[in-house]
């Protein structure tokens, strides 16, 4: 971009109307702007997804509730599920990896910046399809409802016999849209990876934030399009009378289950890479130290990256494959642990004798680290199929991966909020109601799941709507619904204070942790061309070598 | 900065994009694969595919040799032989619309004279949606060929946009390889 038309951009963006400043929003091909559209439009969903778990742990509080009907219970379930993964988890990693990852690599675009709008697009097209179900599911002629087929939505419940209406064709046509802008995204992420990175930043300089989203972008593609293919089979089925899930003509309804975890299984790993990268950038900043064995998590990296494409048939251990099948995926499953636990070992090997700053995003990292340790030690045990055989739809499963997904994704996210909230607004957030967010969302996150897998161990199935009494399941679901309350807390707190913080926080600078990579080192929030003239590095920490000509990185790396 | 500086060379971002979408897509097409296989001769009520698939040889070759044509027109536009371009150009989107017309004969005899639809039977619901998958595949193909082809005639293309075509050829060229699985697939195993 030429001096003038920077000039010329300035006085127009102070005194525009509501309706430019829209339509540049709507219009715009701007990396920056489009993480920024992923992030709040992810956000919007995760209250959404929060009120529905909320809707039924009101429900489940005590035994014989009558909050929902039944079948008002099942579209909760699965909306909720659907929800969280495909509108608030995914548009989060991607809006983060929009945002950061061209800053980062000292870039001044994702490599595709248009293919990038269309991709955000479809993705909210996809959310917007799910959601009006609830008004057009049944056409026109009765009252619309949301789909209730469970976020895996197994064969034959799709079938047309037991889920008329089109309830469960929105549910199939928003995942293969927003499959297609996710695929979209992961291109783009590779390409800007592989194609754009500034002078000097070879793949083993590049920042451990890049290399994880690489990894994740590789998931993506690997993952997402077997879904995508599997919901043009459920499409086909449904309306052109094709039987590939349909047992009664010799259709396969394990088929099905095969073919969406082979997407759902690498999909938890699309999430908690993207964690990783969050923890990976924040932990050495705030225990001022480079970050131990780079090599090591990056090979650790793309290691459970291989290992998450041959897990997947754990989650079917109770459809009665042969015996050498879940001895294979047993034993895969306990594999993936090993890279995993190098990845812990290292973070913790990066805090060791670091100057530690208890922020609010290194306490969200620190719980993250033994949250995600606990939800692995748990994903040992159901890795044991005996052990899953017993367990398996249980609320035992539930908590279990609510710790990963919760404990782990989210407060790796919530991290990644605070600590890129200055570059992202220019602006400071408060570290008193940051701190509160986290103590509020830890005490709640523990009540919640953690005495959720005592009903689970006691017997209790998953998706039930109500239970009888004196099972012994009465007390944990008290306790399990109080702590969505603080949970509740401490989102409002959050919300709180980033609108606070934006529109009357504290002037940020450049650089308010002294980090060491290349965001930093431009204005926060950063000029639409990113850097005035692109940067050259000569190691992995290009800031530090900038604040200390006399003791540079690269002399050692 | 004042050294001389080392070159900085990285990969361009067009055939790394598609690479990409190619990767993409043979996930999709494998999980196509797979259900292909794995419903053989799990048909419940006929035809079956011994019964009514022939192998379309000609037509296959048209669609493969199409793949040396684009390559040649690539290869002509590279070495600034505009003439030649055209012509190859124009002979790859004869040769891929003759494979669609082959599909397309294909399936008319199948449905018309076989009474084999979508809906008959699972040989129906997996043949028609494997080789429509690679079909519909084609026919984007031959949309892109055809706009190239618009430019071309109004005198657009020049040689400095030989790097884009090859973006398309790889696109075309993966068209081609995909098909030489479904015929193993659908014309040699199934059968």
């Amino acid at each position: 971009m030429s001096s003038e038309s920077i000039a010329w951009l300035a006085p127009q963006a102070a005194g525009r109307p509501l309706v430019d400043k829209l339509h540049g929003w709507v219009a715009t091909v701007d990396h920056k702007r489009l993480g920024i559209l992923y992030i709040v439009y992810a956000l919007f969903f995760l209250v959404i997804g929060g009120i529905e778990a909320t809707v039924m742990r009101i429900q489940l509080i005590r035994p014989h509730n009558d909050f929902v009907s039944p079948q008002v219970f099942n579209r909760m379930f699965t909306m909720h599920g659907t929800t969280m993964i495909f509108f608030v988890a995914m548009p989060l990693v991607f809006g983060f990896a929009n945002y950061l990852v061209p800053l980062m690599i000292g870039a001044r675009d994702m490599a595709f910046p248009r293919l990038n709008a269309f991709s955000f697009w479809m993705t909210a097209c996809g959310g917007l399809l799910l959601y009006f179900s609830l008004l057009g599911a049944n056409g026109l002629y009765g009252a619309g409802n949301a789909p209730d087929v469970g976020w895996f939505a197994y064969a034959p419940l799709t079938s047309l016999a037991f889920s008329p209406g089109h309830s469960t064709d929105y549910w199939t046509v928003s995942l293969l849209v927003s499959g297609f802008g996710s695929i979209g995204t992961a291109i783009n992420i590779i390409a800007t990876i592989l194609c754009i990175r500034c002078r000097g930043m070879t793949l083993e300089k590049m920042p451990l934030f890049a290399w994880l989203n690489l990894t994740m972008a590789g998931l993506v593609i690997l993952a997402v399009s077997p879904l995508t293919a599997a919901q043009i089979m459920l499409l086909i089925d449904r309306y052109l009378g094709g039987h590939f899930f349909d047992t009664q003509a010799g259709g396969s309804a394990v088929m099905w289950m095969h073919f969406f975890w082979v997407f759902g299984h690498p999909e938890v790993y699309v999430l908690v890479i993207p964690a990783f990268a969050f923890a990976s950038e924040i932990i050495p900043v705030f225990s001022r130290k480079a970050i131990f064995g780079y090599p090591v998590m990056v090979a650790a990296t793309i290691c459970i990256a291989f290992i998450g494409m041959s897990v997947w048939a754990h989650h079917m251990f109770t459809v009665g494959m042969s015996s050498s099948a879940n001895t294979f995926f047993v034993l895969s499953t306990m594999a993936i642990a090993v890279p995993t636990g190098i990845k812990i070992f290292n973070w913790l090997a990066t805090m060791w004798g670091g100057q530690i700053d208890f922020k609010t995003p290194m306490l969200f990292c620190i719980a993250f680290l033994f949250q995600f340790l606990i939800a692995g030690l748990t994903g040992v045990m159901m890795s044991v199929a005996p052990f899953d055989w017993q367990l398996t739809a249980s609320y035992f499963v539930v908590a279990h991966f609510h710790y990963v997904i919760v404990g782990a994704i989210l407060f790796a996210l919530f991290g990644a909020f605070y600590y890129w909230f200055p570059k992202m607004s220019g602006r400071l957030y408060n570290e008193t109601f940051g701190k509160l967010h986290f103590w509020l969302f830890l005490i709640g996150f523990h009540l919640t799941f953690d005495f959720m897998h005592i009903p689970g161990i006691l017997g209790m199935p998953r998706r039930i709507y109500t239970y009888e009494p004196g099972r012994g399941w009465d007390v944990w679901n008290l306790i399990i619904t109080i702590g969505v309350l603080f949970q509740g807390a401490g989102v409002l707190v959050f919300v709180g204070n980033l609108l606070w913080s934006y529109l009357r926080g504290e002037r940020s600078g450049s650089d308010p942790w002294d980090a060491w990579t290349l965001e930093w080192s431009t204005s926060s929030p950063p000029p639409a061309y990113n850097f005035a003239s692109l940067p050259t590095v000569r190691s992995r920490r290009p800031l530090w070598d900038l604040k200390h000509p006399d003791d540079p990185d690269w002399k050692y790396e | 900065m004042t050294a001389p500086q080392p070159i900085w060379v990285l990969p361009a971002r067009g055939p790394v994009g598609m690479f990409g979408l190619i990767a993409a897509e043979s996930a999709i097409f494998t999980i196509f694969v797979v259900a292909y296989v794995f419903y053989i001769g799990k048909s419940q009520t006929g035809p079956q595919p011994k019964d009514v698939l022939e192998a379309p040889i000609f037509y296959s070759l048209c669609l493969l040799s199409s793949s040396l044509t684009i390559h040649l027109a690539v290869k002509a536009l590279r070495d600034g032989k505009g003439r030649s371009f055209g012509t190859w150009w124009c002979a790859t989107i004869l040769l891929g619309a003759t494979f669609l017309f082959g599909t397309f004969s294909e399936w008319n005899r199948l449905i018309y004279r076989e009474g084999l639809t979508i809906s008959t039977n699972l040989f129906g619901t997996t043949y028609y949606s494997l080789v429509g998958l690679h079909g519909f595949h084609v026919i984007v193909g031959l949309i892109l060929l055809a706009a190239v082809m618009a430019f071309i005639l109004s005198g657009q293309v020049r040689q400095q946009h030989a790097e884009r075509l090859d973006v398309l050829s790889l696109y075309w060229h993966f068209v081609d390889t995909v098909w030489v699985v479904v015929f193993t697939v659908v014309y040699v195993i199934g059968r």
